[in-house]
């Protein structure tokens, strides 16, 4: 496969215009750790946007930064530091999880929409996405959204660019929310939970007025790899200033007693397990494993996970993530865990699973007919030739 | 504001087509007479008017679907209707067109708690929202100053804001599902009770696109469990630009209030007059700072806010007390609109967006230009996000002012695209901006946006005229130009 790496937006332009004009289609990627989802691309060329790097402009003031979408993640979290600021989406770092290399990009993040456990608080990357400069498939340069953190002019195409994986155009500037880092956090743990308690649990402390900002739960092996006691663990994460952090770790642990033994973990515990939940690192090790990101009803989880007893997993965004590991099948267990899901509504996603099982199968959730029909023109309003990244998402477009 | 020629064989046609209509509408209803169907024939832009051909008021998703059906193969155009609170003519009737009410969708279908969401019918109220889920600690977040008619079907289309979307977010980011009904009638689920989308994020593209890609007949709201403790700091300061520093100063220390609130002096003074809520009359700028959490925690931060304040030369400065105090704080901000009413016969709200950092440049700038229309004009502003709401003063009664006001309105918009802002920042293009869509986009822009509206509705049936200043035929815009000069790729093997 042929790279190109324009380091301009007019290169970018004209390298798209030409694959559009020869229907070429191309494999669009940012640092390329991501490159393992979905179905594989089949493509002559390679469109790698890491050479389209860079901080635009950042106005830590306004809540605003812009920069080129190949922007290295650790660039943008290095400068959002600077000020005592950060991406509130929590963007995952999957590496490990996907055994890929490379670096991963400002772009790519957004691109993909996945977001970490302050998900349930903060939104994923669709809700900072602000506004972007891109190439369509057709190749022509437009742009859309504003540089704003409150703007309704127009289709808000940012949405629709925050997880369609470089299938509509190839984003080269984008611009998105910042905030504020919160001072402090720390988490409270409730111990030895099994899924239905703990979900019962979760529910209860999202329903207080606490501003939980991750709720997760892990099975006493995952508990073990993150650095916990080897027993099931429920984490609840608070973050802010120091007395009101100190207040609701107060208050949560008051309401979640009867549910089992509580201990708290302090700030830098705290980051180094939410971490590893972002990152899915409790799921990294044995590759020949099927990875499933599973988004449903917050309190689903339990009976899900009760209904695939092969699949080990845990729970995120306050019940309504189940990241699933499954033991490998031909299918990479699509079969088993989209019937599993059905009766509670929701779609799996095969995250990591052998490149023949994703060019055979379906890695994104099956789409109803008239959904898929309107799928495919949205598609083709962007991408009416496609060339970019054609079969990633749905094998006929 | 140039509107699409009306089609004269539908006009001509109207008869025949309200007999088709009354036969689908089994639960719902037909409005056929024309002095019931003066009621709708503006909205809350009540500049313009249109007698809309008929009004359907269907009661089910599926007599939705069968309206829609019926007028896309008829070639009939449709504007979907909330409450009509649009303030930027989003549901300005077509003569030659069926005004869709979706009043009659007014039912809370589900309240579930423990998945922290609600489905709702389009019909309902946003406070309504709240009003059901209140006594069990919940409530919805985003809160436009029309709560109380608005209904969570417009909120959706024109992704509503309020005074609390600093903190909480917009309508786009406080949802979770949408059903939709496509022009060919056909029903489409987007989200659910989950949360990330599947597939591409349509319901996010469907949130704000102000009723021309499909008619929202469900919407699964996100619930969030009612703060603690909500407080209230009104500052006031000598100059705007002080004021500005103050809110550039607030979140510089890492603090997001639920709602920063900005009045220049004209706003003060009418809002005062109005409601007596206890403003400070000798400022030009007065700030409202809610923060909401525990009680522990609102200690701590009133006292920083108060600091920050006084570091940025606050003159006054007062923290409610009670929740009474508070709300007498809020009452001249959210009667302000009323209140220029007092002041004024007639005035013209404006909303855009700008960097915070322009506010006093922009201030400056428009009072040189209500010198030069020879307009008063008053400012509030929802000042943690930079979206500016200038209320221009003008009388209908006095020939050619009307004219004045959108012309001065105009130019405010284009002086915050200028400064690096947008057109709008919660009340949506509709007609209003419409023209004025390019100064923020080229004409390549605005092509892949109407190419997403071709995807959705090919004939252009649904609220043509909004939003996009030029209709233009899906099959042109789906050609694909691409002109020589282009490098190819001679040298890839093909197979």
């Amino acid at each position: 496969m042929q790279t190109l790496a324009p380091d301009s937006e007019a290169e970018l332009l004209d390298m798209v215009r030409a694959a559009a004009a020869d229907r070429t289609p191309m494999a669009v990627q940012g640092g390329g750790t991501r490159q393992g989802v979905g179905r594989p691309v089949d493509a002559l060329l390679r469109l790698d946007l890491s050479g389209l790097a860079g901080i635009r402009s950042y106005e830590p003031q306004e809540l605003v930064l812009t920069a080129w979408a190949g922007t290295p993640m650790v660039e943008v979290e290095a400068a959002l530091e600077g000020w005592g600021q950060h991406l509130a989406f929590e963007p995952p770092d999957l590496r490990a999880l996907l055994g890929s290399r490379g670096t991963p990009t400002l772009g790519g993040a957004l691109g993909s929409n996945f977001a970490g456990p302050r998900r349930i608080l903060a939104g994923a990357s669709r809700d900072h996405f602000l506004g972007f400069a891109g190439v369509s498939g057709r190749g022509e340069a437009f742009k859309a959204g504003g540089k704003v953190v409150k703007n309704v002019t127009g289709y808000d195409l940012s949405k629709l660019m925050a997880g369609s994986w470089g299938t509509l155009a190839v984003l080269s500037e984008v611009t998105i929310k910042v905030l504020p880092r919160p001072e402090r956090a720390c988490t409270v743990v409730v111990s030895g939970l099994d899924t239905a308690p703990a979900v019962a649990a979760m529910t209860t402390a999202l329903a207080a007025p606490a501003e939980v900002s991750g709720a997760s739960w892990l099975p006493a092996r995952m508990a073990a790899l993150v650095g916990l006691a080897m027993e099931p663990a429920l984490l609840l994460r608070l973050e802010g200033s120091g007395p009101a952090v100190a207040w609701r770790a107060r208050a949560l642990s008051a309401m979640l007693e009867r549910y089992g033994p509580i201990s708290v973990l302090e700030d830098e515990a705290t980051a180094a397990v939410f971490q590893q939940l972002r990152d899915v690192a409790p799921l990294a090790a044995d590759p020949s494993r099927t990875v499933w990101r599973i988004s449903l009803p917050p309190t689903a989880g339990a009976a899900f996970l009760a209904a695939l007893p092969q699949a080990e997993g845990f729970i995120d965004h306050g019940g309504a993530l189940v990241w699933l590991s499954v033991p490998d099948a031909p299918d990479g267990g699509a079969a088993q865990v989209r019937a599993a899901l059905e009766p509670h509504g929701g779609h799996a996603l095969m995250v990591r699973g052998a490149a023949d099982v994703r060019a055979q199968g379906e890695p994104f959730q099956p789409l109803a007919a008239p959904l898929m029909a309107l799928t495919a023109r949205v598609k083709a309003s962007f991408d009416p030739l496609g060339v970019l990244n054609p079969g990633r998402m749905y094998r006929q477009i | 504001m140039k509107m699409p020629a009306p089609d004269q064989a539908t006009m001509g046609d109207r008869r025949r087509i309200a007999r088709d209509l009354r036969r689908l509408l089994v639960s719902g209803a037909l409005i056929e007479e024309e002095d019931e169907r003066r009621a709708y024939e503006s909205d809350g832009l009540t500049a313009y008017r249109a007698m809309p051909l008929l009004v359907a008021l269907p009661a089910t998703t599926a007599e939705v679907a069968a309206v829609l059906r019926y007028c896309h193969d008829k070639g009939i155009k449709i504007v979907p209707r909330g409450a009509g609170t649009s303030l930027s003519g989003g549901a300005l009737p077509l003569e030659d067109g069926i005004t869709l009410g979706l009043r009659k969708l007014s039912r809370i279908l589900e309240i579930d708690l423990p998945n922290r969401c609600a489905v709702v019918q389009p019909g309902v109220t946003n406070l309504a929202i709240t009003r059901a889920v209140e006594a069990d600690g919940f409530y919805y977040a985003p809160d436009p100053s029309s709560q109380v008619a608005c209904t969570i079907g417009g909120n959706v289309a024109e992704n509503s804001g309020g005074v609390h979307c600093l903190k909480y977010g917009l309508t786009t980011n406080n949802i979770l599902g949408v059903e939709i009904v496509l022009t060919t009638g056909e029903i489409v689920r987007l989200g659910g009770k989950h949360g990330d989308a599947g597939g591409y994020d349509l319901m996010g593209v469907v949130t704000g696109s102000e009723g021309l890609l499909g008619v929202i007949t469900e919407v699964t709201v996100k619930l969030l469990p009612r703060p603690e403790d909500v407080r209230a700091l009104m500052l006031g300061f000598a100059t705007s630009e002080a004021a500005g520093a103050c809110v550039a100063a607030i979140i510089g220390a890492g603090i997001i209030p639920a709602g920063m609130e900005m009045m220049d002096r004209a706003a003060i003074h009418a809002a005062e007059a109005f409601v007596h809520a206890g403003y400070p009359l000798d400022v030009e700028a007065l700030l409202i700072i809610e923060i909401d959490g525990p009680t522990a925690e609102l200690d701590h931060l009133s006292i920083r806010i108060e600091e920050l304040g006084g570091g940025c030369g606050s003159v006054t400065c007062s923290t409610s007390r009670s929740d009474a105090e508070r709300l007498k704080f809020w009452a001249g901000r959210k009667a302000a609109f009323p209140a220029i009413g007092q002041i004024s016969p007639d005035y013209y709200c404006m909303d855009g967006t700008i960097p915070r950092g322009q506010l006093p440049h922009v201030l400056h700038r428009m009072g040189e230009m209500s010198k030069r229309f020879g307009l008063r004009i008053a400012n509030v502003f929802h000042a943690g996000d930079g979206n500016l709401h200038p209320l221009i003063l003008y009388d209908s009664n006095i020939p050619g002012e009307l004219e004045l006001a959108e012309e001065f309105g105009s130019e405010i918009l284009r002086l915050c695209v200028e400064v690096g802002g947008v057109l709008t920042g919660e009340h949506g293009v509709g007609v209003e901006k419409r023209d004025l869509m390019g100064t923020m986009f080229t004409d390549v822009d605005l092509d892949h946006q109407m190419r997403l509206k071709c995807a959705f509705d090919p004939e252009h049936l649904l609220n043509p005229g909004k939003v996009f200043p030029q209709l233009r035929r899906c099959a042109e815009l789906g050609r694909v130009h691409i002109h020589a000069g282009a490098h190819r790729f001679p040298d890839l093997p093909r197979f």
